[in-house]
């Protein structure tokens, strides 16, 4: 009787135990390190696992770079930093770390984020505590609007800044302009907020949407989607997904030779590598990449690459970038003090920020103003290695204009600051 | 036009319902025969699929689509041999406990081994391309893959209903103790039967990599719904995870072409409404100790 099974077994209670297992939340990793006293804590919170975790490991290496960067060159005022870097996972684990990174590990700021929603959840923590929040990878134009926050910046563009930056190359080559488009869209807070500014754009520039589809974000298989565009023959498919669905979309889109040009308003490099070689198509902004012309960038690549043997992506750039602003601001103030810091970035000062031009935070929005580009996926046969499988347009806006006339102007998306 | 398009994605529907069976009908199998709810199943979907990108640039993809699973199949072997044997028998959330600390484990190594972008990988430059029927057009790829999965589930059906081994393995599903009654360890049977579900679920993540993100998380992506094929199919019924799994796709096309939004809670809503008029699944068996 070797084989005999507990009595306790019911079928529905291991459903029932399967479904509960199922929906648990990934397990937080725990805080690095618990520090001393005299050391300066950052805290830093992004997306670790999900369909944004690929982007978040990246955030995360090229943070740790950046902190290693600081203390070797003498920390911030003679003070060692120390990061605590943690999964968001969503905006309620979001909330909840914050608040312990501030009130118990008393963190100097916050740094970090690619979700939206989680980035909301962060700022209202953050706002309350009257402690500095830089958010590096969340797009939605309403954090910048309506739900703007005194101590929240944004390294990261806004979704009407991809759209301007991207639509720049698609109006160059023809394909915005009386064209029927087809879009899908990552159905959340961030790509409700890219399609709206999409169909702003488009209306402007005489493009009429033939198909517009809202996508779970769970969803792996576009094939029901690909079967309809190939119905419905639009001139240009816009793909505005998030994450790991981008891979997914690439290689299917690829798998089943469609005809028409892709282009995407919001867009990961690290996806388009995943895709491989072969499957990696279309027109798409990007805030930085890895092959721009300036020394500090190739300082950042050389340093990223000798560390993880891999570029960086646009990701990563935003994370070392924010903690870069962060180390120089409070080493020329001679303070960590949030309110100090928040007001010396509202003043314009200038940063390099490993592009051509140095950047600045607009003061009534707080947007870092910065070049964009757009890339265009090389043709196969012109694929050397697995990470320069793109071209880039130059500096967007040109060098001749301002910074600021690819965002949203006051009147497009005001913001005021609550007390 | 209309209806051809329809009927296109009607076919669509049932071609990604056969991805789901070959991991549904392992994962069914395992719970039927040793009663454990293998949440480390997607895992093994996820190593099947790396190994595959690792394979592929020395012995081919072909060569790939064979050694992949047989690899997979093998690590399913010991970690039935060493680990799950110990919990047939106990509480069955401690197999749900150690299924589900399994697949944190293996999605953790994927992560520190390969990162957790996904690694590029795409379909060999000889199975590329479309396949004109008619009025349809179809991913050449797909259908190579549809038949090898078909192949699959055709050969496991004539196992289980024309061996010695499928009827001690029914016989086991139905009536552990009187199997042992009547001299036959369940044993063996529960190691093959773990080695050959893992090896499928390994086989499906072979035929993944290349149209879909190769990263850590795929197998917990896939999992979920492959449970719910089997919830919906009923547990211990082969034809029932067959059927579900074409039922799942179909209803996901027809989904994603009416109301996008909703493609995949309308699974969801399918398997709920199934539960209701049916709580022992489509084709559910009666099986005395699960009741």
């Amino acid at each position: 009787m070797t084989d005999r099974f507990g009595d306790s077994l019911s079928r529905r209670s291991l459903l029932r135990a399967g479904g509960a297992a199922l929906l648990a939340p990934a397990l937080a990793s725990p805080a690095l390190s618990q520090g001393q006293s005299d050391v300066i804590r950052i805290g830093h919170l992004t997306p670790r696992t999900g369909f944004l975790g690929p982007l978040g490991e990246f955030a995360m290496q090229a943070a740790q770079l950046a902190i290693e960067e600081i203390n070797a060159t003498g920390g911030i005022a003679g003070r060692k930093v120390e990061l605590l870097s943690e999964d968001s996972v969503n905006p309620q684990t979001a909330s909840a770390k914050a608040e312990r990174m501030i009130q118990r590990d008393r963190v100097a700021c916050l740094v970090g984020e690619i979700n939206s929603a989680s980035a909301l959840a962060i700022s209202q923590v953050a706002q309350r505590e009257k402690v500095l929040f830089i958010n590096t990878g969340a797009n939605s134009d309403a954090l910048r609007g309506s739900d703007c926050k005194r101590f929240m910046f944004h390294v990261e563009a806004q979704n009407t800044m991809m759209v301007r930056a991207c639509g720049r190359a698609l109006l160059d080559r023809g394909l915005i302009k009386g064209r029927k488009v087809y879009a899908l869209t990552a159905d959340y807070a961030f790509g409700h907020d890219l399609l709206k500014q999409a169909k702003k754009y488009f209306a402007a520039h005489d493009a009429t949407l033939v198909g517009e589809d809202l996508i779970p974000t769970e969803l792996t298989d576009f094939s029901p989607f690909l079967l309809k565009l190939r119905q419905a023959k639009p001139d240009l498919v816009i793909c505005n997904l998030a994450g790991a669905q981008i891979t997914n979309f690439l290689k299917q889109f690829s798998e089943f030779g469609l005809p028409f040009p892709v282009a995407g308003f919001g867009f990961d490099t690290a996806l388009a590598w995943g895709a491989g070689p072969g499957n990696f198509l279309g027109t798409w902004p990007v805030i930085w990449h890895h092959q721009i012309d300036s020394p500090s960038a190739k300082k950042f690549v050389a340093a990223f690459k000798a560390k993880y043997k891999k570029p960086p992506e646009n990701q990563g750039w935003g994370d070392y970038t924010a903690m870069k602003i962060v180390a120089q601001s409070m080493n020329e103030l001679k303070t960590t003090e949030s309110i100090k810091v928040v007001e010396h970035l509202e003043s314009g000062a200038k940063f390099d920020i490993a592009k051509v031009r140095e950047g600045y935070f607009r003061p009534w929005d707080h947007e870092l103003m910065q070049e964009m580009f757009a890339i265009t996926a090389l043709p196969a046969d012109q694929v050397k290695n697995p990470y320069d499988i793109f071209s880039s347009t130059g500096p967007l806006p040109g060098p001749d204009e301002s910074l600021e006339v690819l965002a949203t102007t006051r009147e497009e998306n005001a913001c005021t600051f609550p007390v | 036009m209309q209806l051809v398009f329809i009927l296109e994605q009607v076919l669509n529907g049932l071609l990604i319902g056969v991805q789901y069976l070959l991991i549904a009908l392992g994962l069914s199998l395992i719970f039927s025969l040793g009663g454990i709810v293998n949440l480390a199943h997607g895992a093994f979907y996820a190593i099947g699929a790396y190994l595959t990108v690792l394979l592929t640039p020395t012995i081919g993809f072909g060569g790939a689509l064979v050694a992949s699973p047989l690899v997979v199949g093998v690590l399913g072997l010991l970690i039935e041999r060493f680990l799950l044997r110990r919990f047939y028998r106990g509480d069955p959330t401690l197999a749900l406990l150690l299924t589900f600390g399994l697949a944190m484990v293996a999605e953790q190594a994927l992560r520190m081994a390969f990162g957790a972008a996904p690694v590029p990988f795409g379909i060999p430059t000889w199975l590329r391309g479309q396949v004109f029927i008619g009025d349809l057009i179809y991913s050449r790829y797909r259908l190579s893959i549809l038949v090898v999965a078909l192949a699959c589930v055709a050969c496991l059906w004539l196992l289980l209903t024309r061996t010695s081994f499928g009827r001690v393995v029914r016989a086991g599903v139905q009536n552990p103790d009187m199997v042992a009654a009547l001299g036959i360890s369940l044993r063996p049977y529960m190691t093959a039967v773990v080695t050959i579900a893992v090896g499928l679920a390994a086989l499906a993540g072979t035929m993944m990599a290349p149209v879909t993100g190769v990263h850590p998380a795929m197998g917990a992506e896939i999992l979920t719904f492959a449970f719910v094929v089997v919830v919906i199919g009923g547990l211990g019924s082969f034809w029932g995870v067959v059927f579900a799994a074409l039922i799942v796709g179909v209803v996901r096309g027809l989904t994603a072409y009416a109301y996008p939004p909703a493609t995949e809670a309308a699974v969801y809503a399918l398997m709920v409404l199934v539960l209701m008029l049916r709580p022992r699944g489509l084709f559910g068996e009666h099986i005395a100790r699960f009741e």
